[in-house]
């Protein structure tokens, strides 16, 4: 991602500071800029507290369960469970894929809630570089599985061959709006939602004992914060479930 | 942990564990609902009609830039997004899912039980 810092032009206190992408280690390889940014250092320690999460629950392996062993457990089947509704035994081999992003995802939403943190799924490039793999993913899938029938998918079966040449460019676009819709969601969601506690947030102090009511706002605001988050990971993943279903069985 | 008579052995546990898990996914089969709460699928469609939209007007500029032809491109991939947004909406609403096509009623697709089908 372009990671050069904005210079100036924020003001100190504006609720859109705490997107700004700020490097740490600056680094340009061939001439583009790969410096390690405090995105990516967000990004490190969630891949990071996935994996010790799952490594240090599933160490001891017991049949009895011990308390990081269950959490470990009901991450692992909520997750397993939503694939098998959605993609059912066939897919069973790009369940880690899906998980992968549930947990990288689940992760970064979280994590943009601890203070002074930094969300790096509020950024489209982001968002959009997981989406697109995704789509990327479930096409090249589609063509290995079904090759040129493949095409099928884009017309509207019973329809008159009169109406094909209007049809088929919107199933296209349609389809081509899926990796489009996919990471604005999450993006957008993530976005408005921490601009919007540090807008109300900022009311705070200038409304001297009249504060308590946007503070009790932005306690409500966080709480359903920490829902969005969770439930966007959620929806991600679910749409991916439902991409990998479209592609494995086609109509 | 208390101590109960002797635990049954190891693989009579699995094979309880399979029995209890197959008799979960049959019944999970028949609640054809769809899945995730309101709020989730409610954000998941706002965004639909935009995303078509945005895609329709980008694919018209690429075309008027790439073959010169004013912006009738444009207007007409315009019109053409703006049915792909209705579409996908319609889509969703009427149960056939985000599939790209029309296959009708399979919220919870691939039912353990349900045969493969190709076509």
């Amino acid at each position: 991602m372009a990671g050069h810092v904005e210079s100036g032009g924020v003001a100190k206190h504006s609720p859109l500071a705490q997107f700004e992408i700020k490097q740490i280690v600056p680094l340009e390889i061939g001439g583009v800029d790969v410096s390690f940014t405090n995105s990516s250092l967000l990004m490190v320690i969630a891949v990071v507290l996935a994996a010790g999460f799952f490594l240090i629950g599933m160490r001891r392996g017991a049949l009895v369960p011990g308390r990081w062993q269950s959490a470990a457990e009901l991450t692992y089947e909520f997750v397993a469970g939503l694939f098998r509704e959605t993609v059912g035994q066939e897919g069973r081999r790009y369940f880690p894929a899906v998980f992968t992003l549930f947990m990288f995802i689940l992760l970064g939403n979280l994590l943009g809630m601890v203070p002074y943190s930094f969300t790096f799924t509020s950024h489209i490039i982001v968002t959009f570089a997981m989406a697109a793999t995704v789509f990327v993913g479930v096409t090249i899938l589609g063509f290995a599985r079904h090759g040129i029938r493949f095409f099928a998918f884009f017309v509207p079966p019973g329809a008159p061959v009169l109406m094909w040449p209007l049809l088929i460019p919107i199933e296209i676009i349609s389809y081509l709006s899926r990796p489009i819709s996919l990471s604005v969601r999450l993006f957008a969601n993530m976005l408005a939602g921490h601009t919007l506690i540090k807008v109300i947030a900022g009311f705070i102090a200038v409304l001297g004992v009249a504060g308590v009511l946007p503070l009790a706002v932005v306690v409500a605001l966080t709480g359903l914060e920490i829902l969005i988050a969770v439930l966007q990971a959620y929806v991600f993943a679910i749409l991916t479930c439902l991409y990998i279903n479209d592609a494995l069985h086609m109509h | 942990m208390s101590d109960e008579p002797p635990p049954p052995s190891r693989r009579d546990f699995d094979a309880r564990l399979r029995e209890a898990k197959a008799r979960r996914r049959a019944r999970k089969g028949d609640t054809d609902q769809p899945s995730g709460g309101g709020l989730a699928f409610a954000m998941r469609v706002g965004v639909e009609v935009v995303a078509a939209l945005g895609v329709g007007v980008g694919i018209g500029l690429l075309l008027d830039r790439w073959l010169g032809t004013g912006p009738w491109m444009l207007l007409l991939f315009f019109v053409l997004g703006a049915a792909a947004g209705m579409l996908n909406i319609y889509r969703i609403m009427s149960g056939y899912g985000y599939t790209a096509g029309y296959r009708p009623k399979r919220h919870g697709p691939g039912k353990p039980d349900e045969p493969k089908r190709k076509s």
